[in-house]
């Protein structure tokens, strides 16, 4: 176990794929300038830099995908896929469907978003939810540096293409990371805390709000337990389902806008599937239905912070709704 | 390095390398074959019996004269507008018309339609509907294509509307920065849907816009098959040498509509009477006479045949069976 940050474990983990399978490659805006080691270690023609032109590096990686290649492109920030939509939703998510199956998109797109930098909207816009909507794309989002490396080399070897959200503000924070080829598999949810009131569901940065806030509960004898969704297509549902049915009561935390977000899609799963089980009604807390705004303050306010899933958590447990 | 998608059954491949007066004969007929095979498809929408379809009705000879320069080895990407391309590749025209009329047989297993069909077996590796998409995959393909020990070339095929999209420029730029290996085709048919090329272009040719990127282009006669084969002939030559790209401008005209039905009540009538006049397999079928290749009997017994095939290919579609219903969830992921 060692401890290292969120970039260094996602650099690990695109080293050792690219180690362990020559049909990965890499590339992207400044992909090359930045990781001179990857270019010595494998050469310029599997790390390349890019035009700044997102349509055509997602093009081209289901271009590559599709007959042999397994790209990891780097979008840099998630509003700039907005340029990249068609490549990733019409061609690497439907192609395969549309051409009876004789196609396949191993591909990784790598993109940042979340609050931490003052970066505004243009830079920081959490889209992980268009992904989820868009059939054949699968879509991650991790919060420890363990889950960035673990995820990133499970999205490499995996045959679909999958949408790697970095959270900007976790992308320096250190964790331990486990030695050897250490991976996540997709589609699988982990708890990180065990707790018997009250559930609280969350992935990327507010993972960590959320077990800030089940410490503060705890002192005051409320027993929460804490869910990492880690990926968000393939949905976890069992992992939620069942902690839902022990404690009664889930409260989902996201940075994104709450409206068709991910949250929305986990009260419903929660509905449809764990009502006879609940005590009291599943709510959302989630970023407001505005762009974010530039100013550290406003942008920190965007974000669901640990006193309002405190307060949220406490009027479940009173039931005073 | 790596293993890129290849043609498995190179014997379905259409005409090859051959004595001229046989290719020639061949390309006849193979035009004759797409220009059947695509009005028998409209007319099957006018009678309600088949969805609708984008014909290549008119640039038969650009389809034709570019898979002909093509080996087996070549992966090609195409648009909506493909039935032709497909047809010149040598795909079974059975399995084209069932994927138009939806049916398991196609392709795609009917789940394409007219508007996507891909044929791994053939070498048709992507298709994309969307105007411009398959530019945007193509560089991606000649990069599988080049970081493998394949000599093949990789033809993409669009129009002159996805040459006025942003992808354009980025693909071309990309490909010439990247030395990839791609026969750009711009089958550029005046028409981009409903709209002239004259309203959204200065000038009149695509393949000057290729210029700036430090790709070679070139403009021939569309509607001429043999000027189009050895143009494409080239051309290819050039990319397997020099493993760059080659943008191909296949001057030609969209005799039909956008897609059927299609009144084109917006098309000037002198223009289009214009090109009637030029039409590639008139043009073709005077040729050979004048040659003393054929005679009008070999021309009567040419049609029939297309005809035949072509009856033969509706059958087949309308007798198999549509997809089952758990393909509405099938081959979404892998």
């Amino acid at each position: 176990m060692r401890t290292i940050t969120a970039t260094e474990a996602m650099h690990e983990a695109l080293a050792e794929e690219m180690r362990l399978d020559p049909r990965v490659i890499t590339f992207g805006e400044g992909v090359a300038t930045k990781k001179r080691d990857l270019v010595t270690e494998f050469g310029g023609k599997r790390v390349r830099n890019t035009p700044l032109a997102e349509g055509i590096i997602a093009g081209t990686a289901a271009g590559a995908a599709a007959t042999g290649l397994r790209p990891v492109i780097d979008l840099l920030f998630a509003p700039f896929l907005t340029f990249a939509m068609d490549e990733l939703v019409n061609s690497a998510g439907k192609l395969r469907f549309l051409s009876g199956g004789q196609f396949s998109f191993p591909m990784v797109t790598v993109t940042m978003t979340g609050g931490g930098w003052s970066v505004g909207a243009q830079h920081n816009h959490n889209l992980e939810a268009w992904f989820v909507h868009a059939p054949g794309i699968k879509v991650v989002m991790p919060s420890t540096p363990a889950d960035f490396k673990g995820l990133l080399k499970s999205a490499i070897r995996d045959d679909n293409p999958v949408m790697f959200f970095a959270d900007i503000g976790l992308l320096f924070q250190p964790g331990e990371v486990p030695d050897g080829d250490h991976t996540v598999p997709l589609g699988k949810a982990i708890v990180r805390r065990e707790g018997a009131d009250l559930t609280l569901v969350s992935y990327a940065k507010t993972v960590h709000t959320c077990l800030a806030a089940a410490e503060t509960l705890s002192e005051s004898g409320i027993s929460v337990e804490v869910i990492d969704l880690r990926s968000l297509k393939p949905l976890d549902e069992e992992t939620v389902l069942s902690s839902v049915r022990k404690t009664g009561r889930a409260v989902i935390v996201h940075e994104a806008s709450g409206l068709c977000g991910v949250a929305a899609e986990v009260a419903a799963v929660i509905a449809e599937k764990a009502f006879a089980s609940l005590r009291s009604p599943v709510l959302r807390l989630t970023g407001p239905d505005a762009p974010v705004a530039s100013s550290y303050p406003l942008e920190q306010a965007f974000i669901p912070q640990a006193d309002r899933v405190v307060e949220a958590a406490r009027r479940l447990m009173s039931s005073e709704l | 390095m790596t293993t890129v998608n290849t043609i498995t059954n190179p014997e379905l491949i259409g005409f090859r390398e051959s004595e001229a007066g046989t290719d020639a004969i061949r390309q006849l007929e193979t035009m004759l074959l797409i220009r059947t095979f695509e009005e028998k498809s409209a007319s099957l929408q006018a009678a309600g019996q088949s969805p609708s379809m984008c014909t290549s009705v008119g640039q038969e000879a650009s389809a034709v004269g570019v898979m002909g320069a093509l080996e087996a080895q070549d992966l090609i990407l195409t648009n909506h507008r493909s039935a032709g391309h497909l047809l010149a590749r040598g795909a079974d025209p059975g399995r084209v018309m069932a994927e138009i009329m939806g049916r398991s047989t196609g392709y795609c297993k009917g789940k394409s339609g007219s508007l996507h069909i891909s044929a791994k077996e053939l070498g048709v590796v992507l298709t994309s509907t969307i105007v411009g998409g398959e530019l945007s995959l193509a560089p991606g393909v000649g990069l599988s294509v080049s970081m493998s020990d394949s000599d093949a070339i990789v033809a993409c095929f669009f129009g002159d509307g996805a040459a006025s999209e942003g992808i354009f420029h980025e693909s071309l730029n990309l490909a010439a920065i990247w030395d990839l290996p791609i026969l750009y085709i711009c089958e550029n048919n005046q028409w981009q849907a409903f709209v002239h090329r004259k309203e959204t272009m200065k000038g009149d040719y695509i393949s000057e816009w290729a210029k700036p990127y430090g790709v070679k282009s070139r403009t021939v006669d569309g509607n001429d098959v043999e000027s189009v084969l050895a143009a494409a002939r080239e051309a290819v030559e050039y990319i397997r040498t020099e493993k760059k790209p080659f943008l191909l401008e296949t001057y030609t005209y969209r005799l039909r509509g956008h897609m059927e039905p299609d009144d084109q009540s917006y098309v000037d009538k002198n223009e289009l009477a214009s090109w009637k006049e030029r039409d590639p397999i008139r043009l073709m079928e005077k040729r050979l006479l004048d040659r003393g290749t054929l005679d009008h009997d070999d021309i009567t017994v040419m049609r029939e045949r297309a005809q035949q095939k072509v009856e033969d290919a509706v059958l087949f579609a309308t007798e198999s069976p549509y997809p089952s219903f758990d393909e509405l969830t099938t081959d979404v992921y892998a």
